[in-house]
């Protein structure tokens, strides 16, 4: 029998229609492997039996020629989606014990195709970081090392588990939320493909809120195709979340044709930053050598206003941070904190169930948004926003997909950048432009540095145009033919 | 515009979050850092450009007024810390 | 009264008020969830998970309010803003599950307009609306349950509010409650709002200062919670007479918000509410902007019904009843609509006295309501045509009403029954004046010898010789005729 837990989603759907072996026995392995793989700290909660359970119905239901379309295909949900009866953390202190009698839109979506859940994955708290440090219950790490060089590296941020858990084949693919680039930069770290599909295609209920305009749910797969299986299967117009946008879902995988001819792939000068290292900039330029390779036509375009993505979101993600956190007061779920009165059980309940990235974020937003700054700060982040989406619209006018890379540096070690909070930031400066005009992007696996580690290319396509985006990256991905493993150190 | 400690604790209180005094100075360091960081934003001309209100181009979606849901206090107050007789319960507010 | 000053001791001073109105949006479910939103139920038992703001719950705006919200703005002259937004507004408490309200801030669905009152004597005023927003009413703090808890019930946690702000144009206690009687009287027209102050579907604060007449503005305080009419005139007055004190004794009115307490019938400063507040409002990004199109608002309008400014001139015009009586009339619906059953076709004005005046009577000593009434407005009518083509008497007619409103018969069954028609046979009643005056023949004789003032009597002794039941009119005529000699 094949090696269960290194198939891609569509080998492991060809495999289980043509019977060679069963769902119980893929789902098996991958709890198998999620168990030796702890040292990695990839899960917060597992649910094996659950999957187990999961997977017995699977084959019931192709034992009767029944199959749904994801029936039997294990996967890791980032806990920070609602799932219901089991727990949600969002790897916060705060949320202790929350068990939520609900589950969300775009994970009933997947169990509805057949998909069966592992566990939930680890991320920063709430969501707000890059490097997955922020966590309460400790860092996930990345499964990859720089060659001769044994220090544990983060897997990226925010959907740093969910990475780690795909590229060390402890899941067939995951999901993961994109509010900056915490999908697209972990999936860079970890060398897999993360995409953040259009503001609106995906429901945002029951996915537990950091920045309400700009978070959304994606795949994180270890191949193109597989983030287009998933994808299709995650998405769809939700009339409970009003920005979710009633426009059909097409079949992405049939989108992947490899025929790129004459698409014009749009390279923005304005990302050429300091800080960018040499390989980063060189596979950049492999990039561009591949898509023409394939018959499109690429060129400079100008994005202005790029180097102010950055500064705007981190004014407006913080500010509707602290709001969208301020349920978390004790009185209804999660932990509590008691105090001699309702305002000391706040400040402690607050105080102590956010942890310091959290707190330091709460804190920016609700400073930008009070009396006296709100123009200064939010308002002009607003208008800076709208002069982002307007480059976007006016480049897309002569192009057609835009090519940058996913981050300005592979994978750092724990506890490099910590003591530094923009530096930090800066790990998103690619990313961060794309979430605050909506747009749909991924990020492939390019290739690897010199030490060994990942390294991703990143493109970003019109609204709703997912599918341009796909069949770009799946010419990328054929060209780039990343066949590298992590090693498999994590094993104690 | 630097940030004080006062400021800090003050947004903190805002925030309903206790601050112990001892992170007090390192954390108005850091805010004060990140402030004058995105404070760039001033040199952007947005002269006569609208601030970004709604990132898809959708009206707003109204549901009819159909009673849909409720009905089951039994889950709304399953996760709650404290609650008694039908009602979460939180330390006595004086009026 | 509309130029009131109160004179203090150390001279006069006038009044500015302004109201804060919050009219709960009558609608099944509430704004932003599909939990019912009536009264009276079991504690979180109308409590969504968007309600309770559970993680990740998304708000979906109620069409039927936004409905609602367009009719009211039309109701209260408003302008209808085509553009309107969804903000959050910030702050913590026990019954306020997100930790913000969703209301609408610098850009509300309704914009300016404006609403008339009626002073006595016949002058009008238009005290002015600043806007109409919607937003979401908070949940319930119960403080009297537990010795050391509060207790928290969400039920109302999501129901949609109107608020509906006036400008500081009143400038005594009366008018204010003038505003709210005629603000009510519309929401109810229209449906929108049930009014009901006791249950809270309709709250009042009020925003007073104090001036010396023709200068600018003083320190206003807000005071919260006068949820009755009544209670706002005496808020306001002893609010004023607050502020007058302190003024006069040298010191400064303090910005704040205080508490009506209708028990002590005094405010007193919200300790609570001290705290400076920073509601930090921004758009809420979970909705987007609300737009209304012409066709929509031209829909709506086209559904609007009469309201009570332009029903009372129609019956002043139509039926020609004096502005105050078609004020009376027009106060609510249920009134108008009964008024006009009873009046179509006869005596409009008899129409009016008789139900404003015995019937009212009657409907307020029974405490029922109007559809409740014994005798509907087809009886009423039945009655005046009895009045009408004199069959009753005026004096009568009250006897007849009377016993209407007892056995539910229609006038002409309780005539029947009674025997009481009026005596219009000049035959009959000239021998009961004969025979008066044959056993008065003293009285008779001081008559004749200039004593006209026992011209009742004698007008008293022939009713009672024919129980009442005589015409009036005819009894002085042939009275005065035959006493005349
Ligand atoms: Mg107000
Ligand atoms: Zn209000």
């Amino acid at each position: 029998m094949a090696n269960l837990t290194g198939l891609s989603i569509a080998e492991a759907l060809d495999g289980l229609a043509r019977r060679e072996f069963s769902a119980g026995e893929l789902v098996q392995a991958h709890v198998a492997a999620m168990a030796a793989a702890r040292p990695l700290n990839a899960y917060i909660t597992e649910t094996p039996e659950r999957a187990i359970e999961g997977a017995k119905a699977a084959d019931a239901r192709r034992a009767r020629g029944e199959a749904l379309p994801l029936d039997g295909i294990p996967l890791a949900i980032k806990d920070l989606y609602c799932t219901e009866g089991v727990p949600t953390t969002a790897a916060s202190h705060i949320l202790d014990g929350f068990k939520p009698p609900y589950e969300s839109t775009v994970t009933a979506n997947l169990w509805r195709a057949g998909a069966v859940m592992l566990g939930k994955t680890n991320l920063d708290e709430f969501a707000m970081g890059s490097s997955n440090t922020t966590s309460y219950y400790g860092a996930a790490r990345n499964p990859w090392r720089r060659t001769g060089d044994n220090r544990p590296l983060v897997p990226g941020g925010s959907s740093g588990g969910s990475a780690a858990a795909v590229a060390a084949r402890i899941a067939l693919g995951a999901t993961g939320t994109d509010t900056g680039g915490s999908i697209r930069q972990p999936g860079a770290f970890c060398g897999i493909v993360g995409m953040k599909p259009t503001y609106g295609r995906c429901s945002r209920w029951g996915i537990v809120a950091f920045a309400s305009s700009l978070d959304q749910a994606g795949p994180m797969t270890r191949s193109v195709r597989d983030a287009a299986i998933m994808l299709r299967h995650m998405a769809g117009h939700d009339p409970k979340d009003s920005t979710s946008v009633p426009r059909p879902v097409p079949d992405y995988a049939a989108a992947l044709t490899g025929d790129i001819r004459g698409l014009r792939v749009g390279i923005p000068t304005e990302y050429r930053v300091d800080g960018m290292s040499d390989e980063v900039t060189a596979l950049w330029r492999q990039g561009i050598a591949w898509l023409e390779a394939a018959g499109a036509k690429t060129r400079e375009i100008s994005l202005p206003h790029t180097k102010y993505a950055l500064p705007t979101y981190y004014i407006i993600a913080p500010a509707e941070a602290s709001s969208n956190l301020a349920r978390y007061d004790g009185v209804r779920y999660g932990l509590r904190v008691p105090g001699g009165n309702l305002r000391e059980m706040y400040d402690n309940t607050r105080g102590e169930g956010f942890g310091a990235e959290v707190r330091r974020r709460i804190l920016i937003g609700t400073y930008v948004l009070s009396a006296g700054y709100y123009d200064a700060y939010y308002l002009k982040a607003g208008r800076v926003r709208s002069l982002i989406a307007r480059d976007f619209a006016s480049a897309f006018e002569t192009v057609d997909a835009i090519l940058t890379p996913t981050a300005p540096t592979p994978a750092f070690a724990i506890g490099e950048k910590s003591d530094d909070p923009i530096a930090m930031y800066l790990n998103d400066v690619f990313t961060v432009p794309a979430s605050l005009a909506g747009l749909p992007a991924i990020s492939v696996p390019g290739g690897l540095t010199r030490d060994g580690l990942p390294l991703g290319l990143h493109l970003i396509g019109r609204a709703f145009d997912e599918e341009t985006v796909l069949r770009a990256a799946g010419v990328l991905e054929t060209a780039a033919s990343f066949t590298a493993e992590p090693q498999g150190r994590w094993s104690p | 515009m630097a940030i004080d400690k006062a400021t800090v604790a003050k947004v903190a209180a805002l925030a309903r979050m206790r601050v112990p005094e001892a992170e007090l100075d390192a954390l108005t360091g850091e805010l004060g850092q990140i402030i004058s960081w995105v404070e760039q934003l001033a040199e952007v001309d947005t002269t006569g450009v609208e601030p970004m209100t709604s990132v898809v181009a959708v009206d707003l979606p109204r549901r009819p007024d159909a009673v849909t849901d409720g009905g089951y206090c039994e889950k709304v107050l399953a996760n709650a810390p404290q609650g008694m007789a039908g009602f979460f319960a939180v330390p006595k507010v004086i009026e | 009264m509309t130029a009131a000053t109160i004179q203090g001791k150390t001279g006069p001073w006038e009044m500015v008020i302004g109201l804060e109105v919050h009219a709960q949006v009558v609608a099944k479910a509430k704004l932003f969830s599909g939990a019912a939103a009536d009264f009276g139920a079991e504690p979180n038992s109308q409590v969504s998970l968007v309600d309770a703001a559970m993680p990740g719950m998304l708000p979906v705006i109620n069409a039927y309010c936004i409905e609602q919200a367009v009719k009211t703005g039309l109701g209260i002259a408003g302008a209808i803003n085509r553009r309107s937004i969804f903000d959050r507004k910030n702050y913590f408490y026990a019954d306020l599950p997100a930790g913000y309200q969703i209301s609408q801030y610098s850009d509300p669905i309704v914009g300016r307009g404006a609403v008339t009152i009626d002073l006595p004597g016949g002058v009008s005023k238009v005290i002015g609306v600043t806007r109409l927003h919607l937003e979401q009413d908070a949940g319930k703090s119960l403080h009297d349950r537990h010795p050391t808890l509060t207790f928290v019930d969400l039920n109302r946690s999501g129901v949609a509010l109107m608020e509906i702000v006036s400008e500081p144009d009143m400038r005594a206690p009366e008018e204010a409650a003038l505003y709210l009687t005629k603000l009510r009287s519309i929401l109810r027209y229209l449906g929108t709002c049930d009014g009901n102050m006791e249950e809270g579907s309709m709250r009042c604060d009020v925003n007073v200062s104090v001036r010396r007449p023709g200068e600018d503005l003083g320190t206003r305080c807000e005071v919260k919670n006068v949820n009755s009419i009544r209670y706002v005139r005496q808020a306001i007055e002893h609010e004023a007479g607050r502020q007058i004190a302190i003024l006069e004794a040298g010191g400064g009115i303090d910005q704040e918000t205080r508490l009506w307490d209708p028990v002590k019938g005094e405010t007193r400063s919200m300790r609570s509410k001290e705290e400076a507040h920073d509601y930090r409002y921004f758009p809420d990004p979970d909705l987007l902007p609300l737009v209304l199109c012409e066709a929509e608002v031209a829909r709506i309008e086209g559904s609007m019904p009469e309201l009570p400014d332009a029903k009372k001139a129609r019956f002043v015009a139509a039926y020609d009843l004096s502005a105050y009586d078609a004020g009376v009339l027009v106060a609510d619906r249920e009134t108008a609509d009964f008024y006009e059953g009873v009046a179509r076709g006869r005596d409009a004005k008899l129409a009016a006295n008789w139900v404003a005046g015995d019937f009212f009577a009657f409907l307020n000593k029974s405490g029922k309501a109007l559809a409740e009434a014994p005798v509907d407005a087809g009886r009423l009518g039945g009655l005046i045509d009895l009045i009408g083509d004199g069959t009753l008497s005026g004096r009568l007619a009250k006897e007849v009403f009377e016993a209407m409103w007892e056995s539910r018969e229609s006038a002409l069954q309780v005539v029947e029954r009674l025997g009481l028609k009026q005596i219009s046979d000049t035959g009959a009643i000239e021998a009961a004046i004969d025979a008066v005056m044959a056993r008065e023949s003293g009285k008779v004789a001081e008559y004749r010898s200039g004593k006209e003032k026992l011209f009742g009597f004698f007008v008293g002794q022939v009713m009672r010789a024919t129980a009442g039941k005589a015409n009036p009119a005819l009894v002085n005529d042939l009275l005065k005729r035959k006493l005349g000699g």
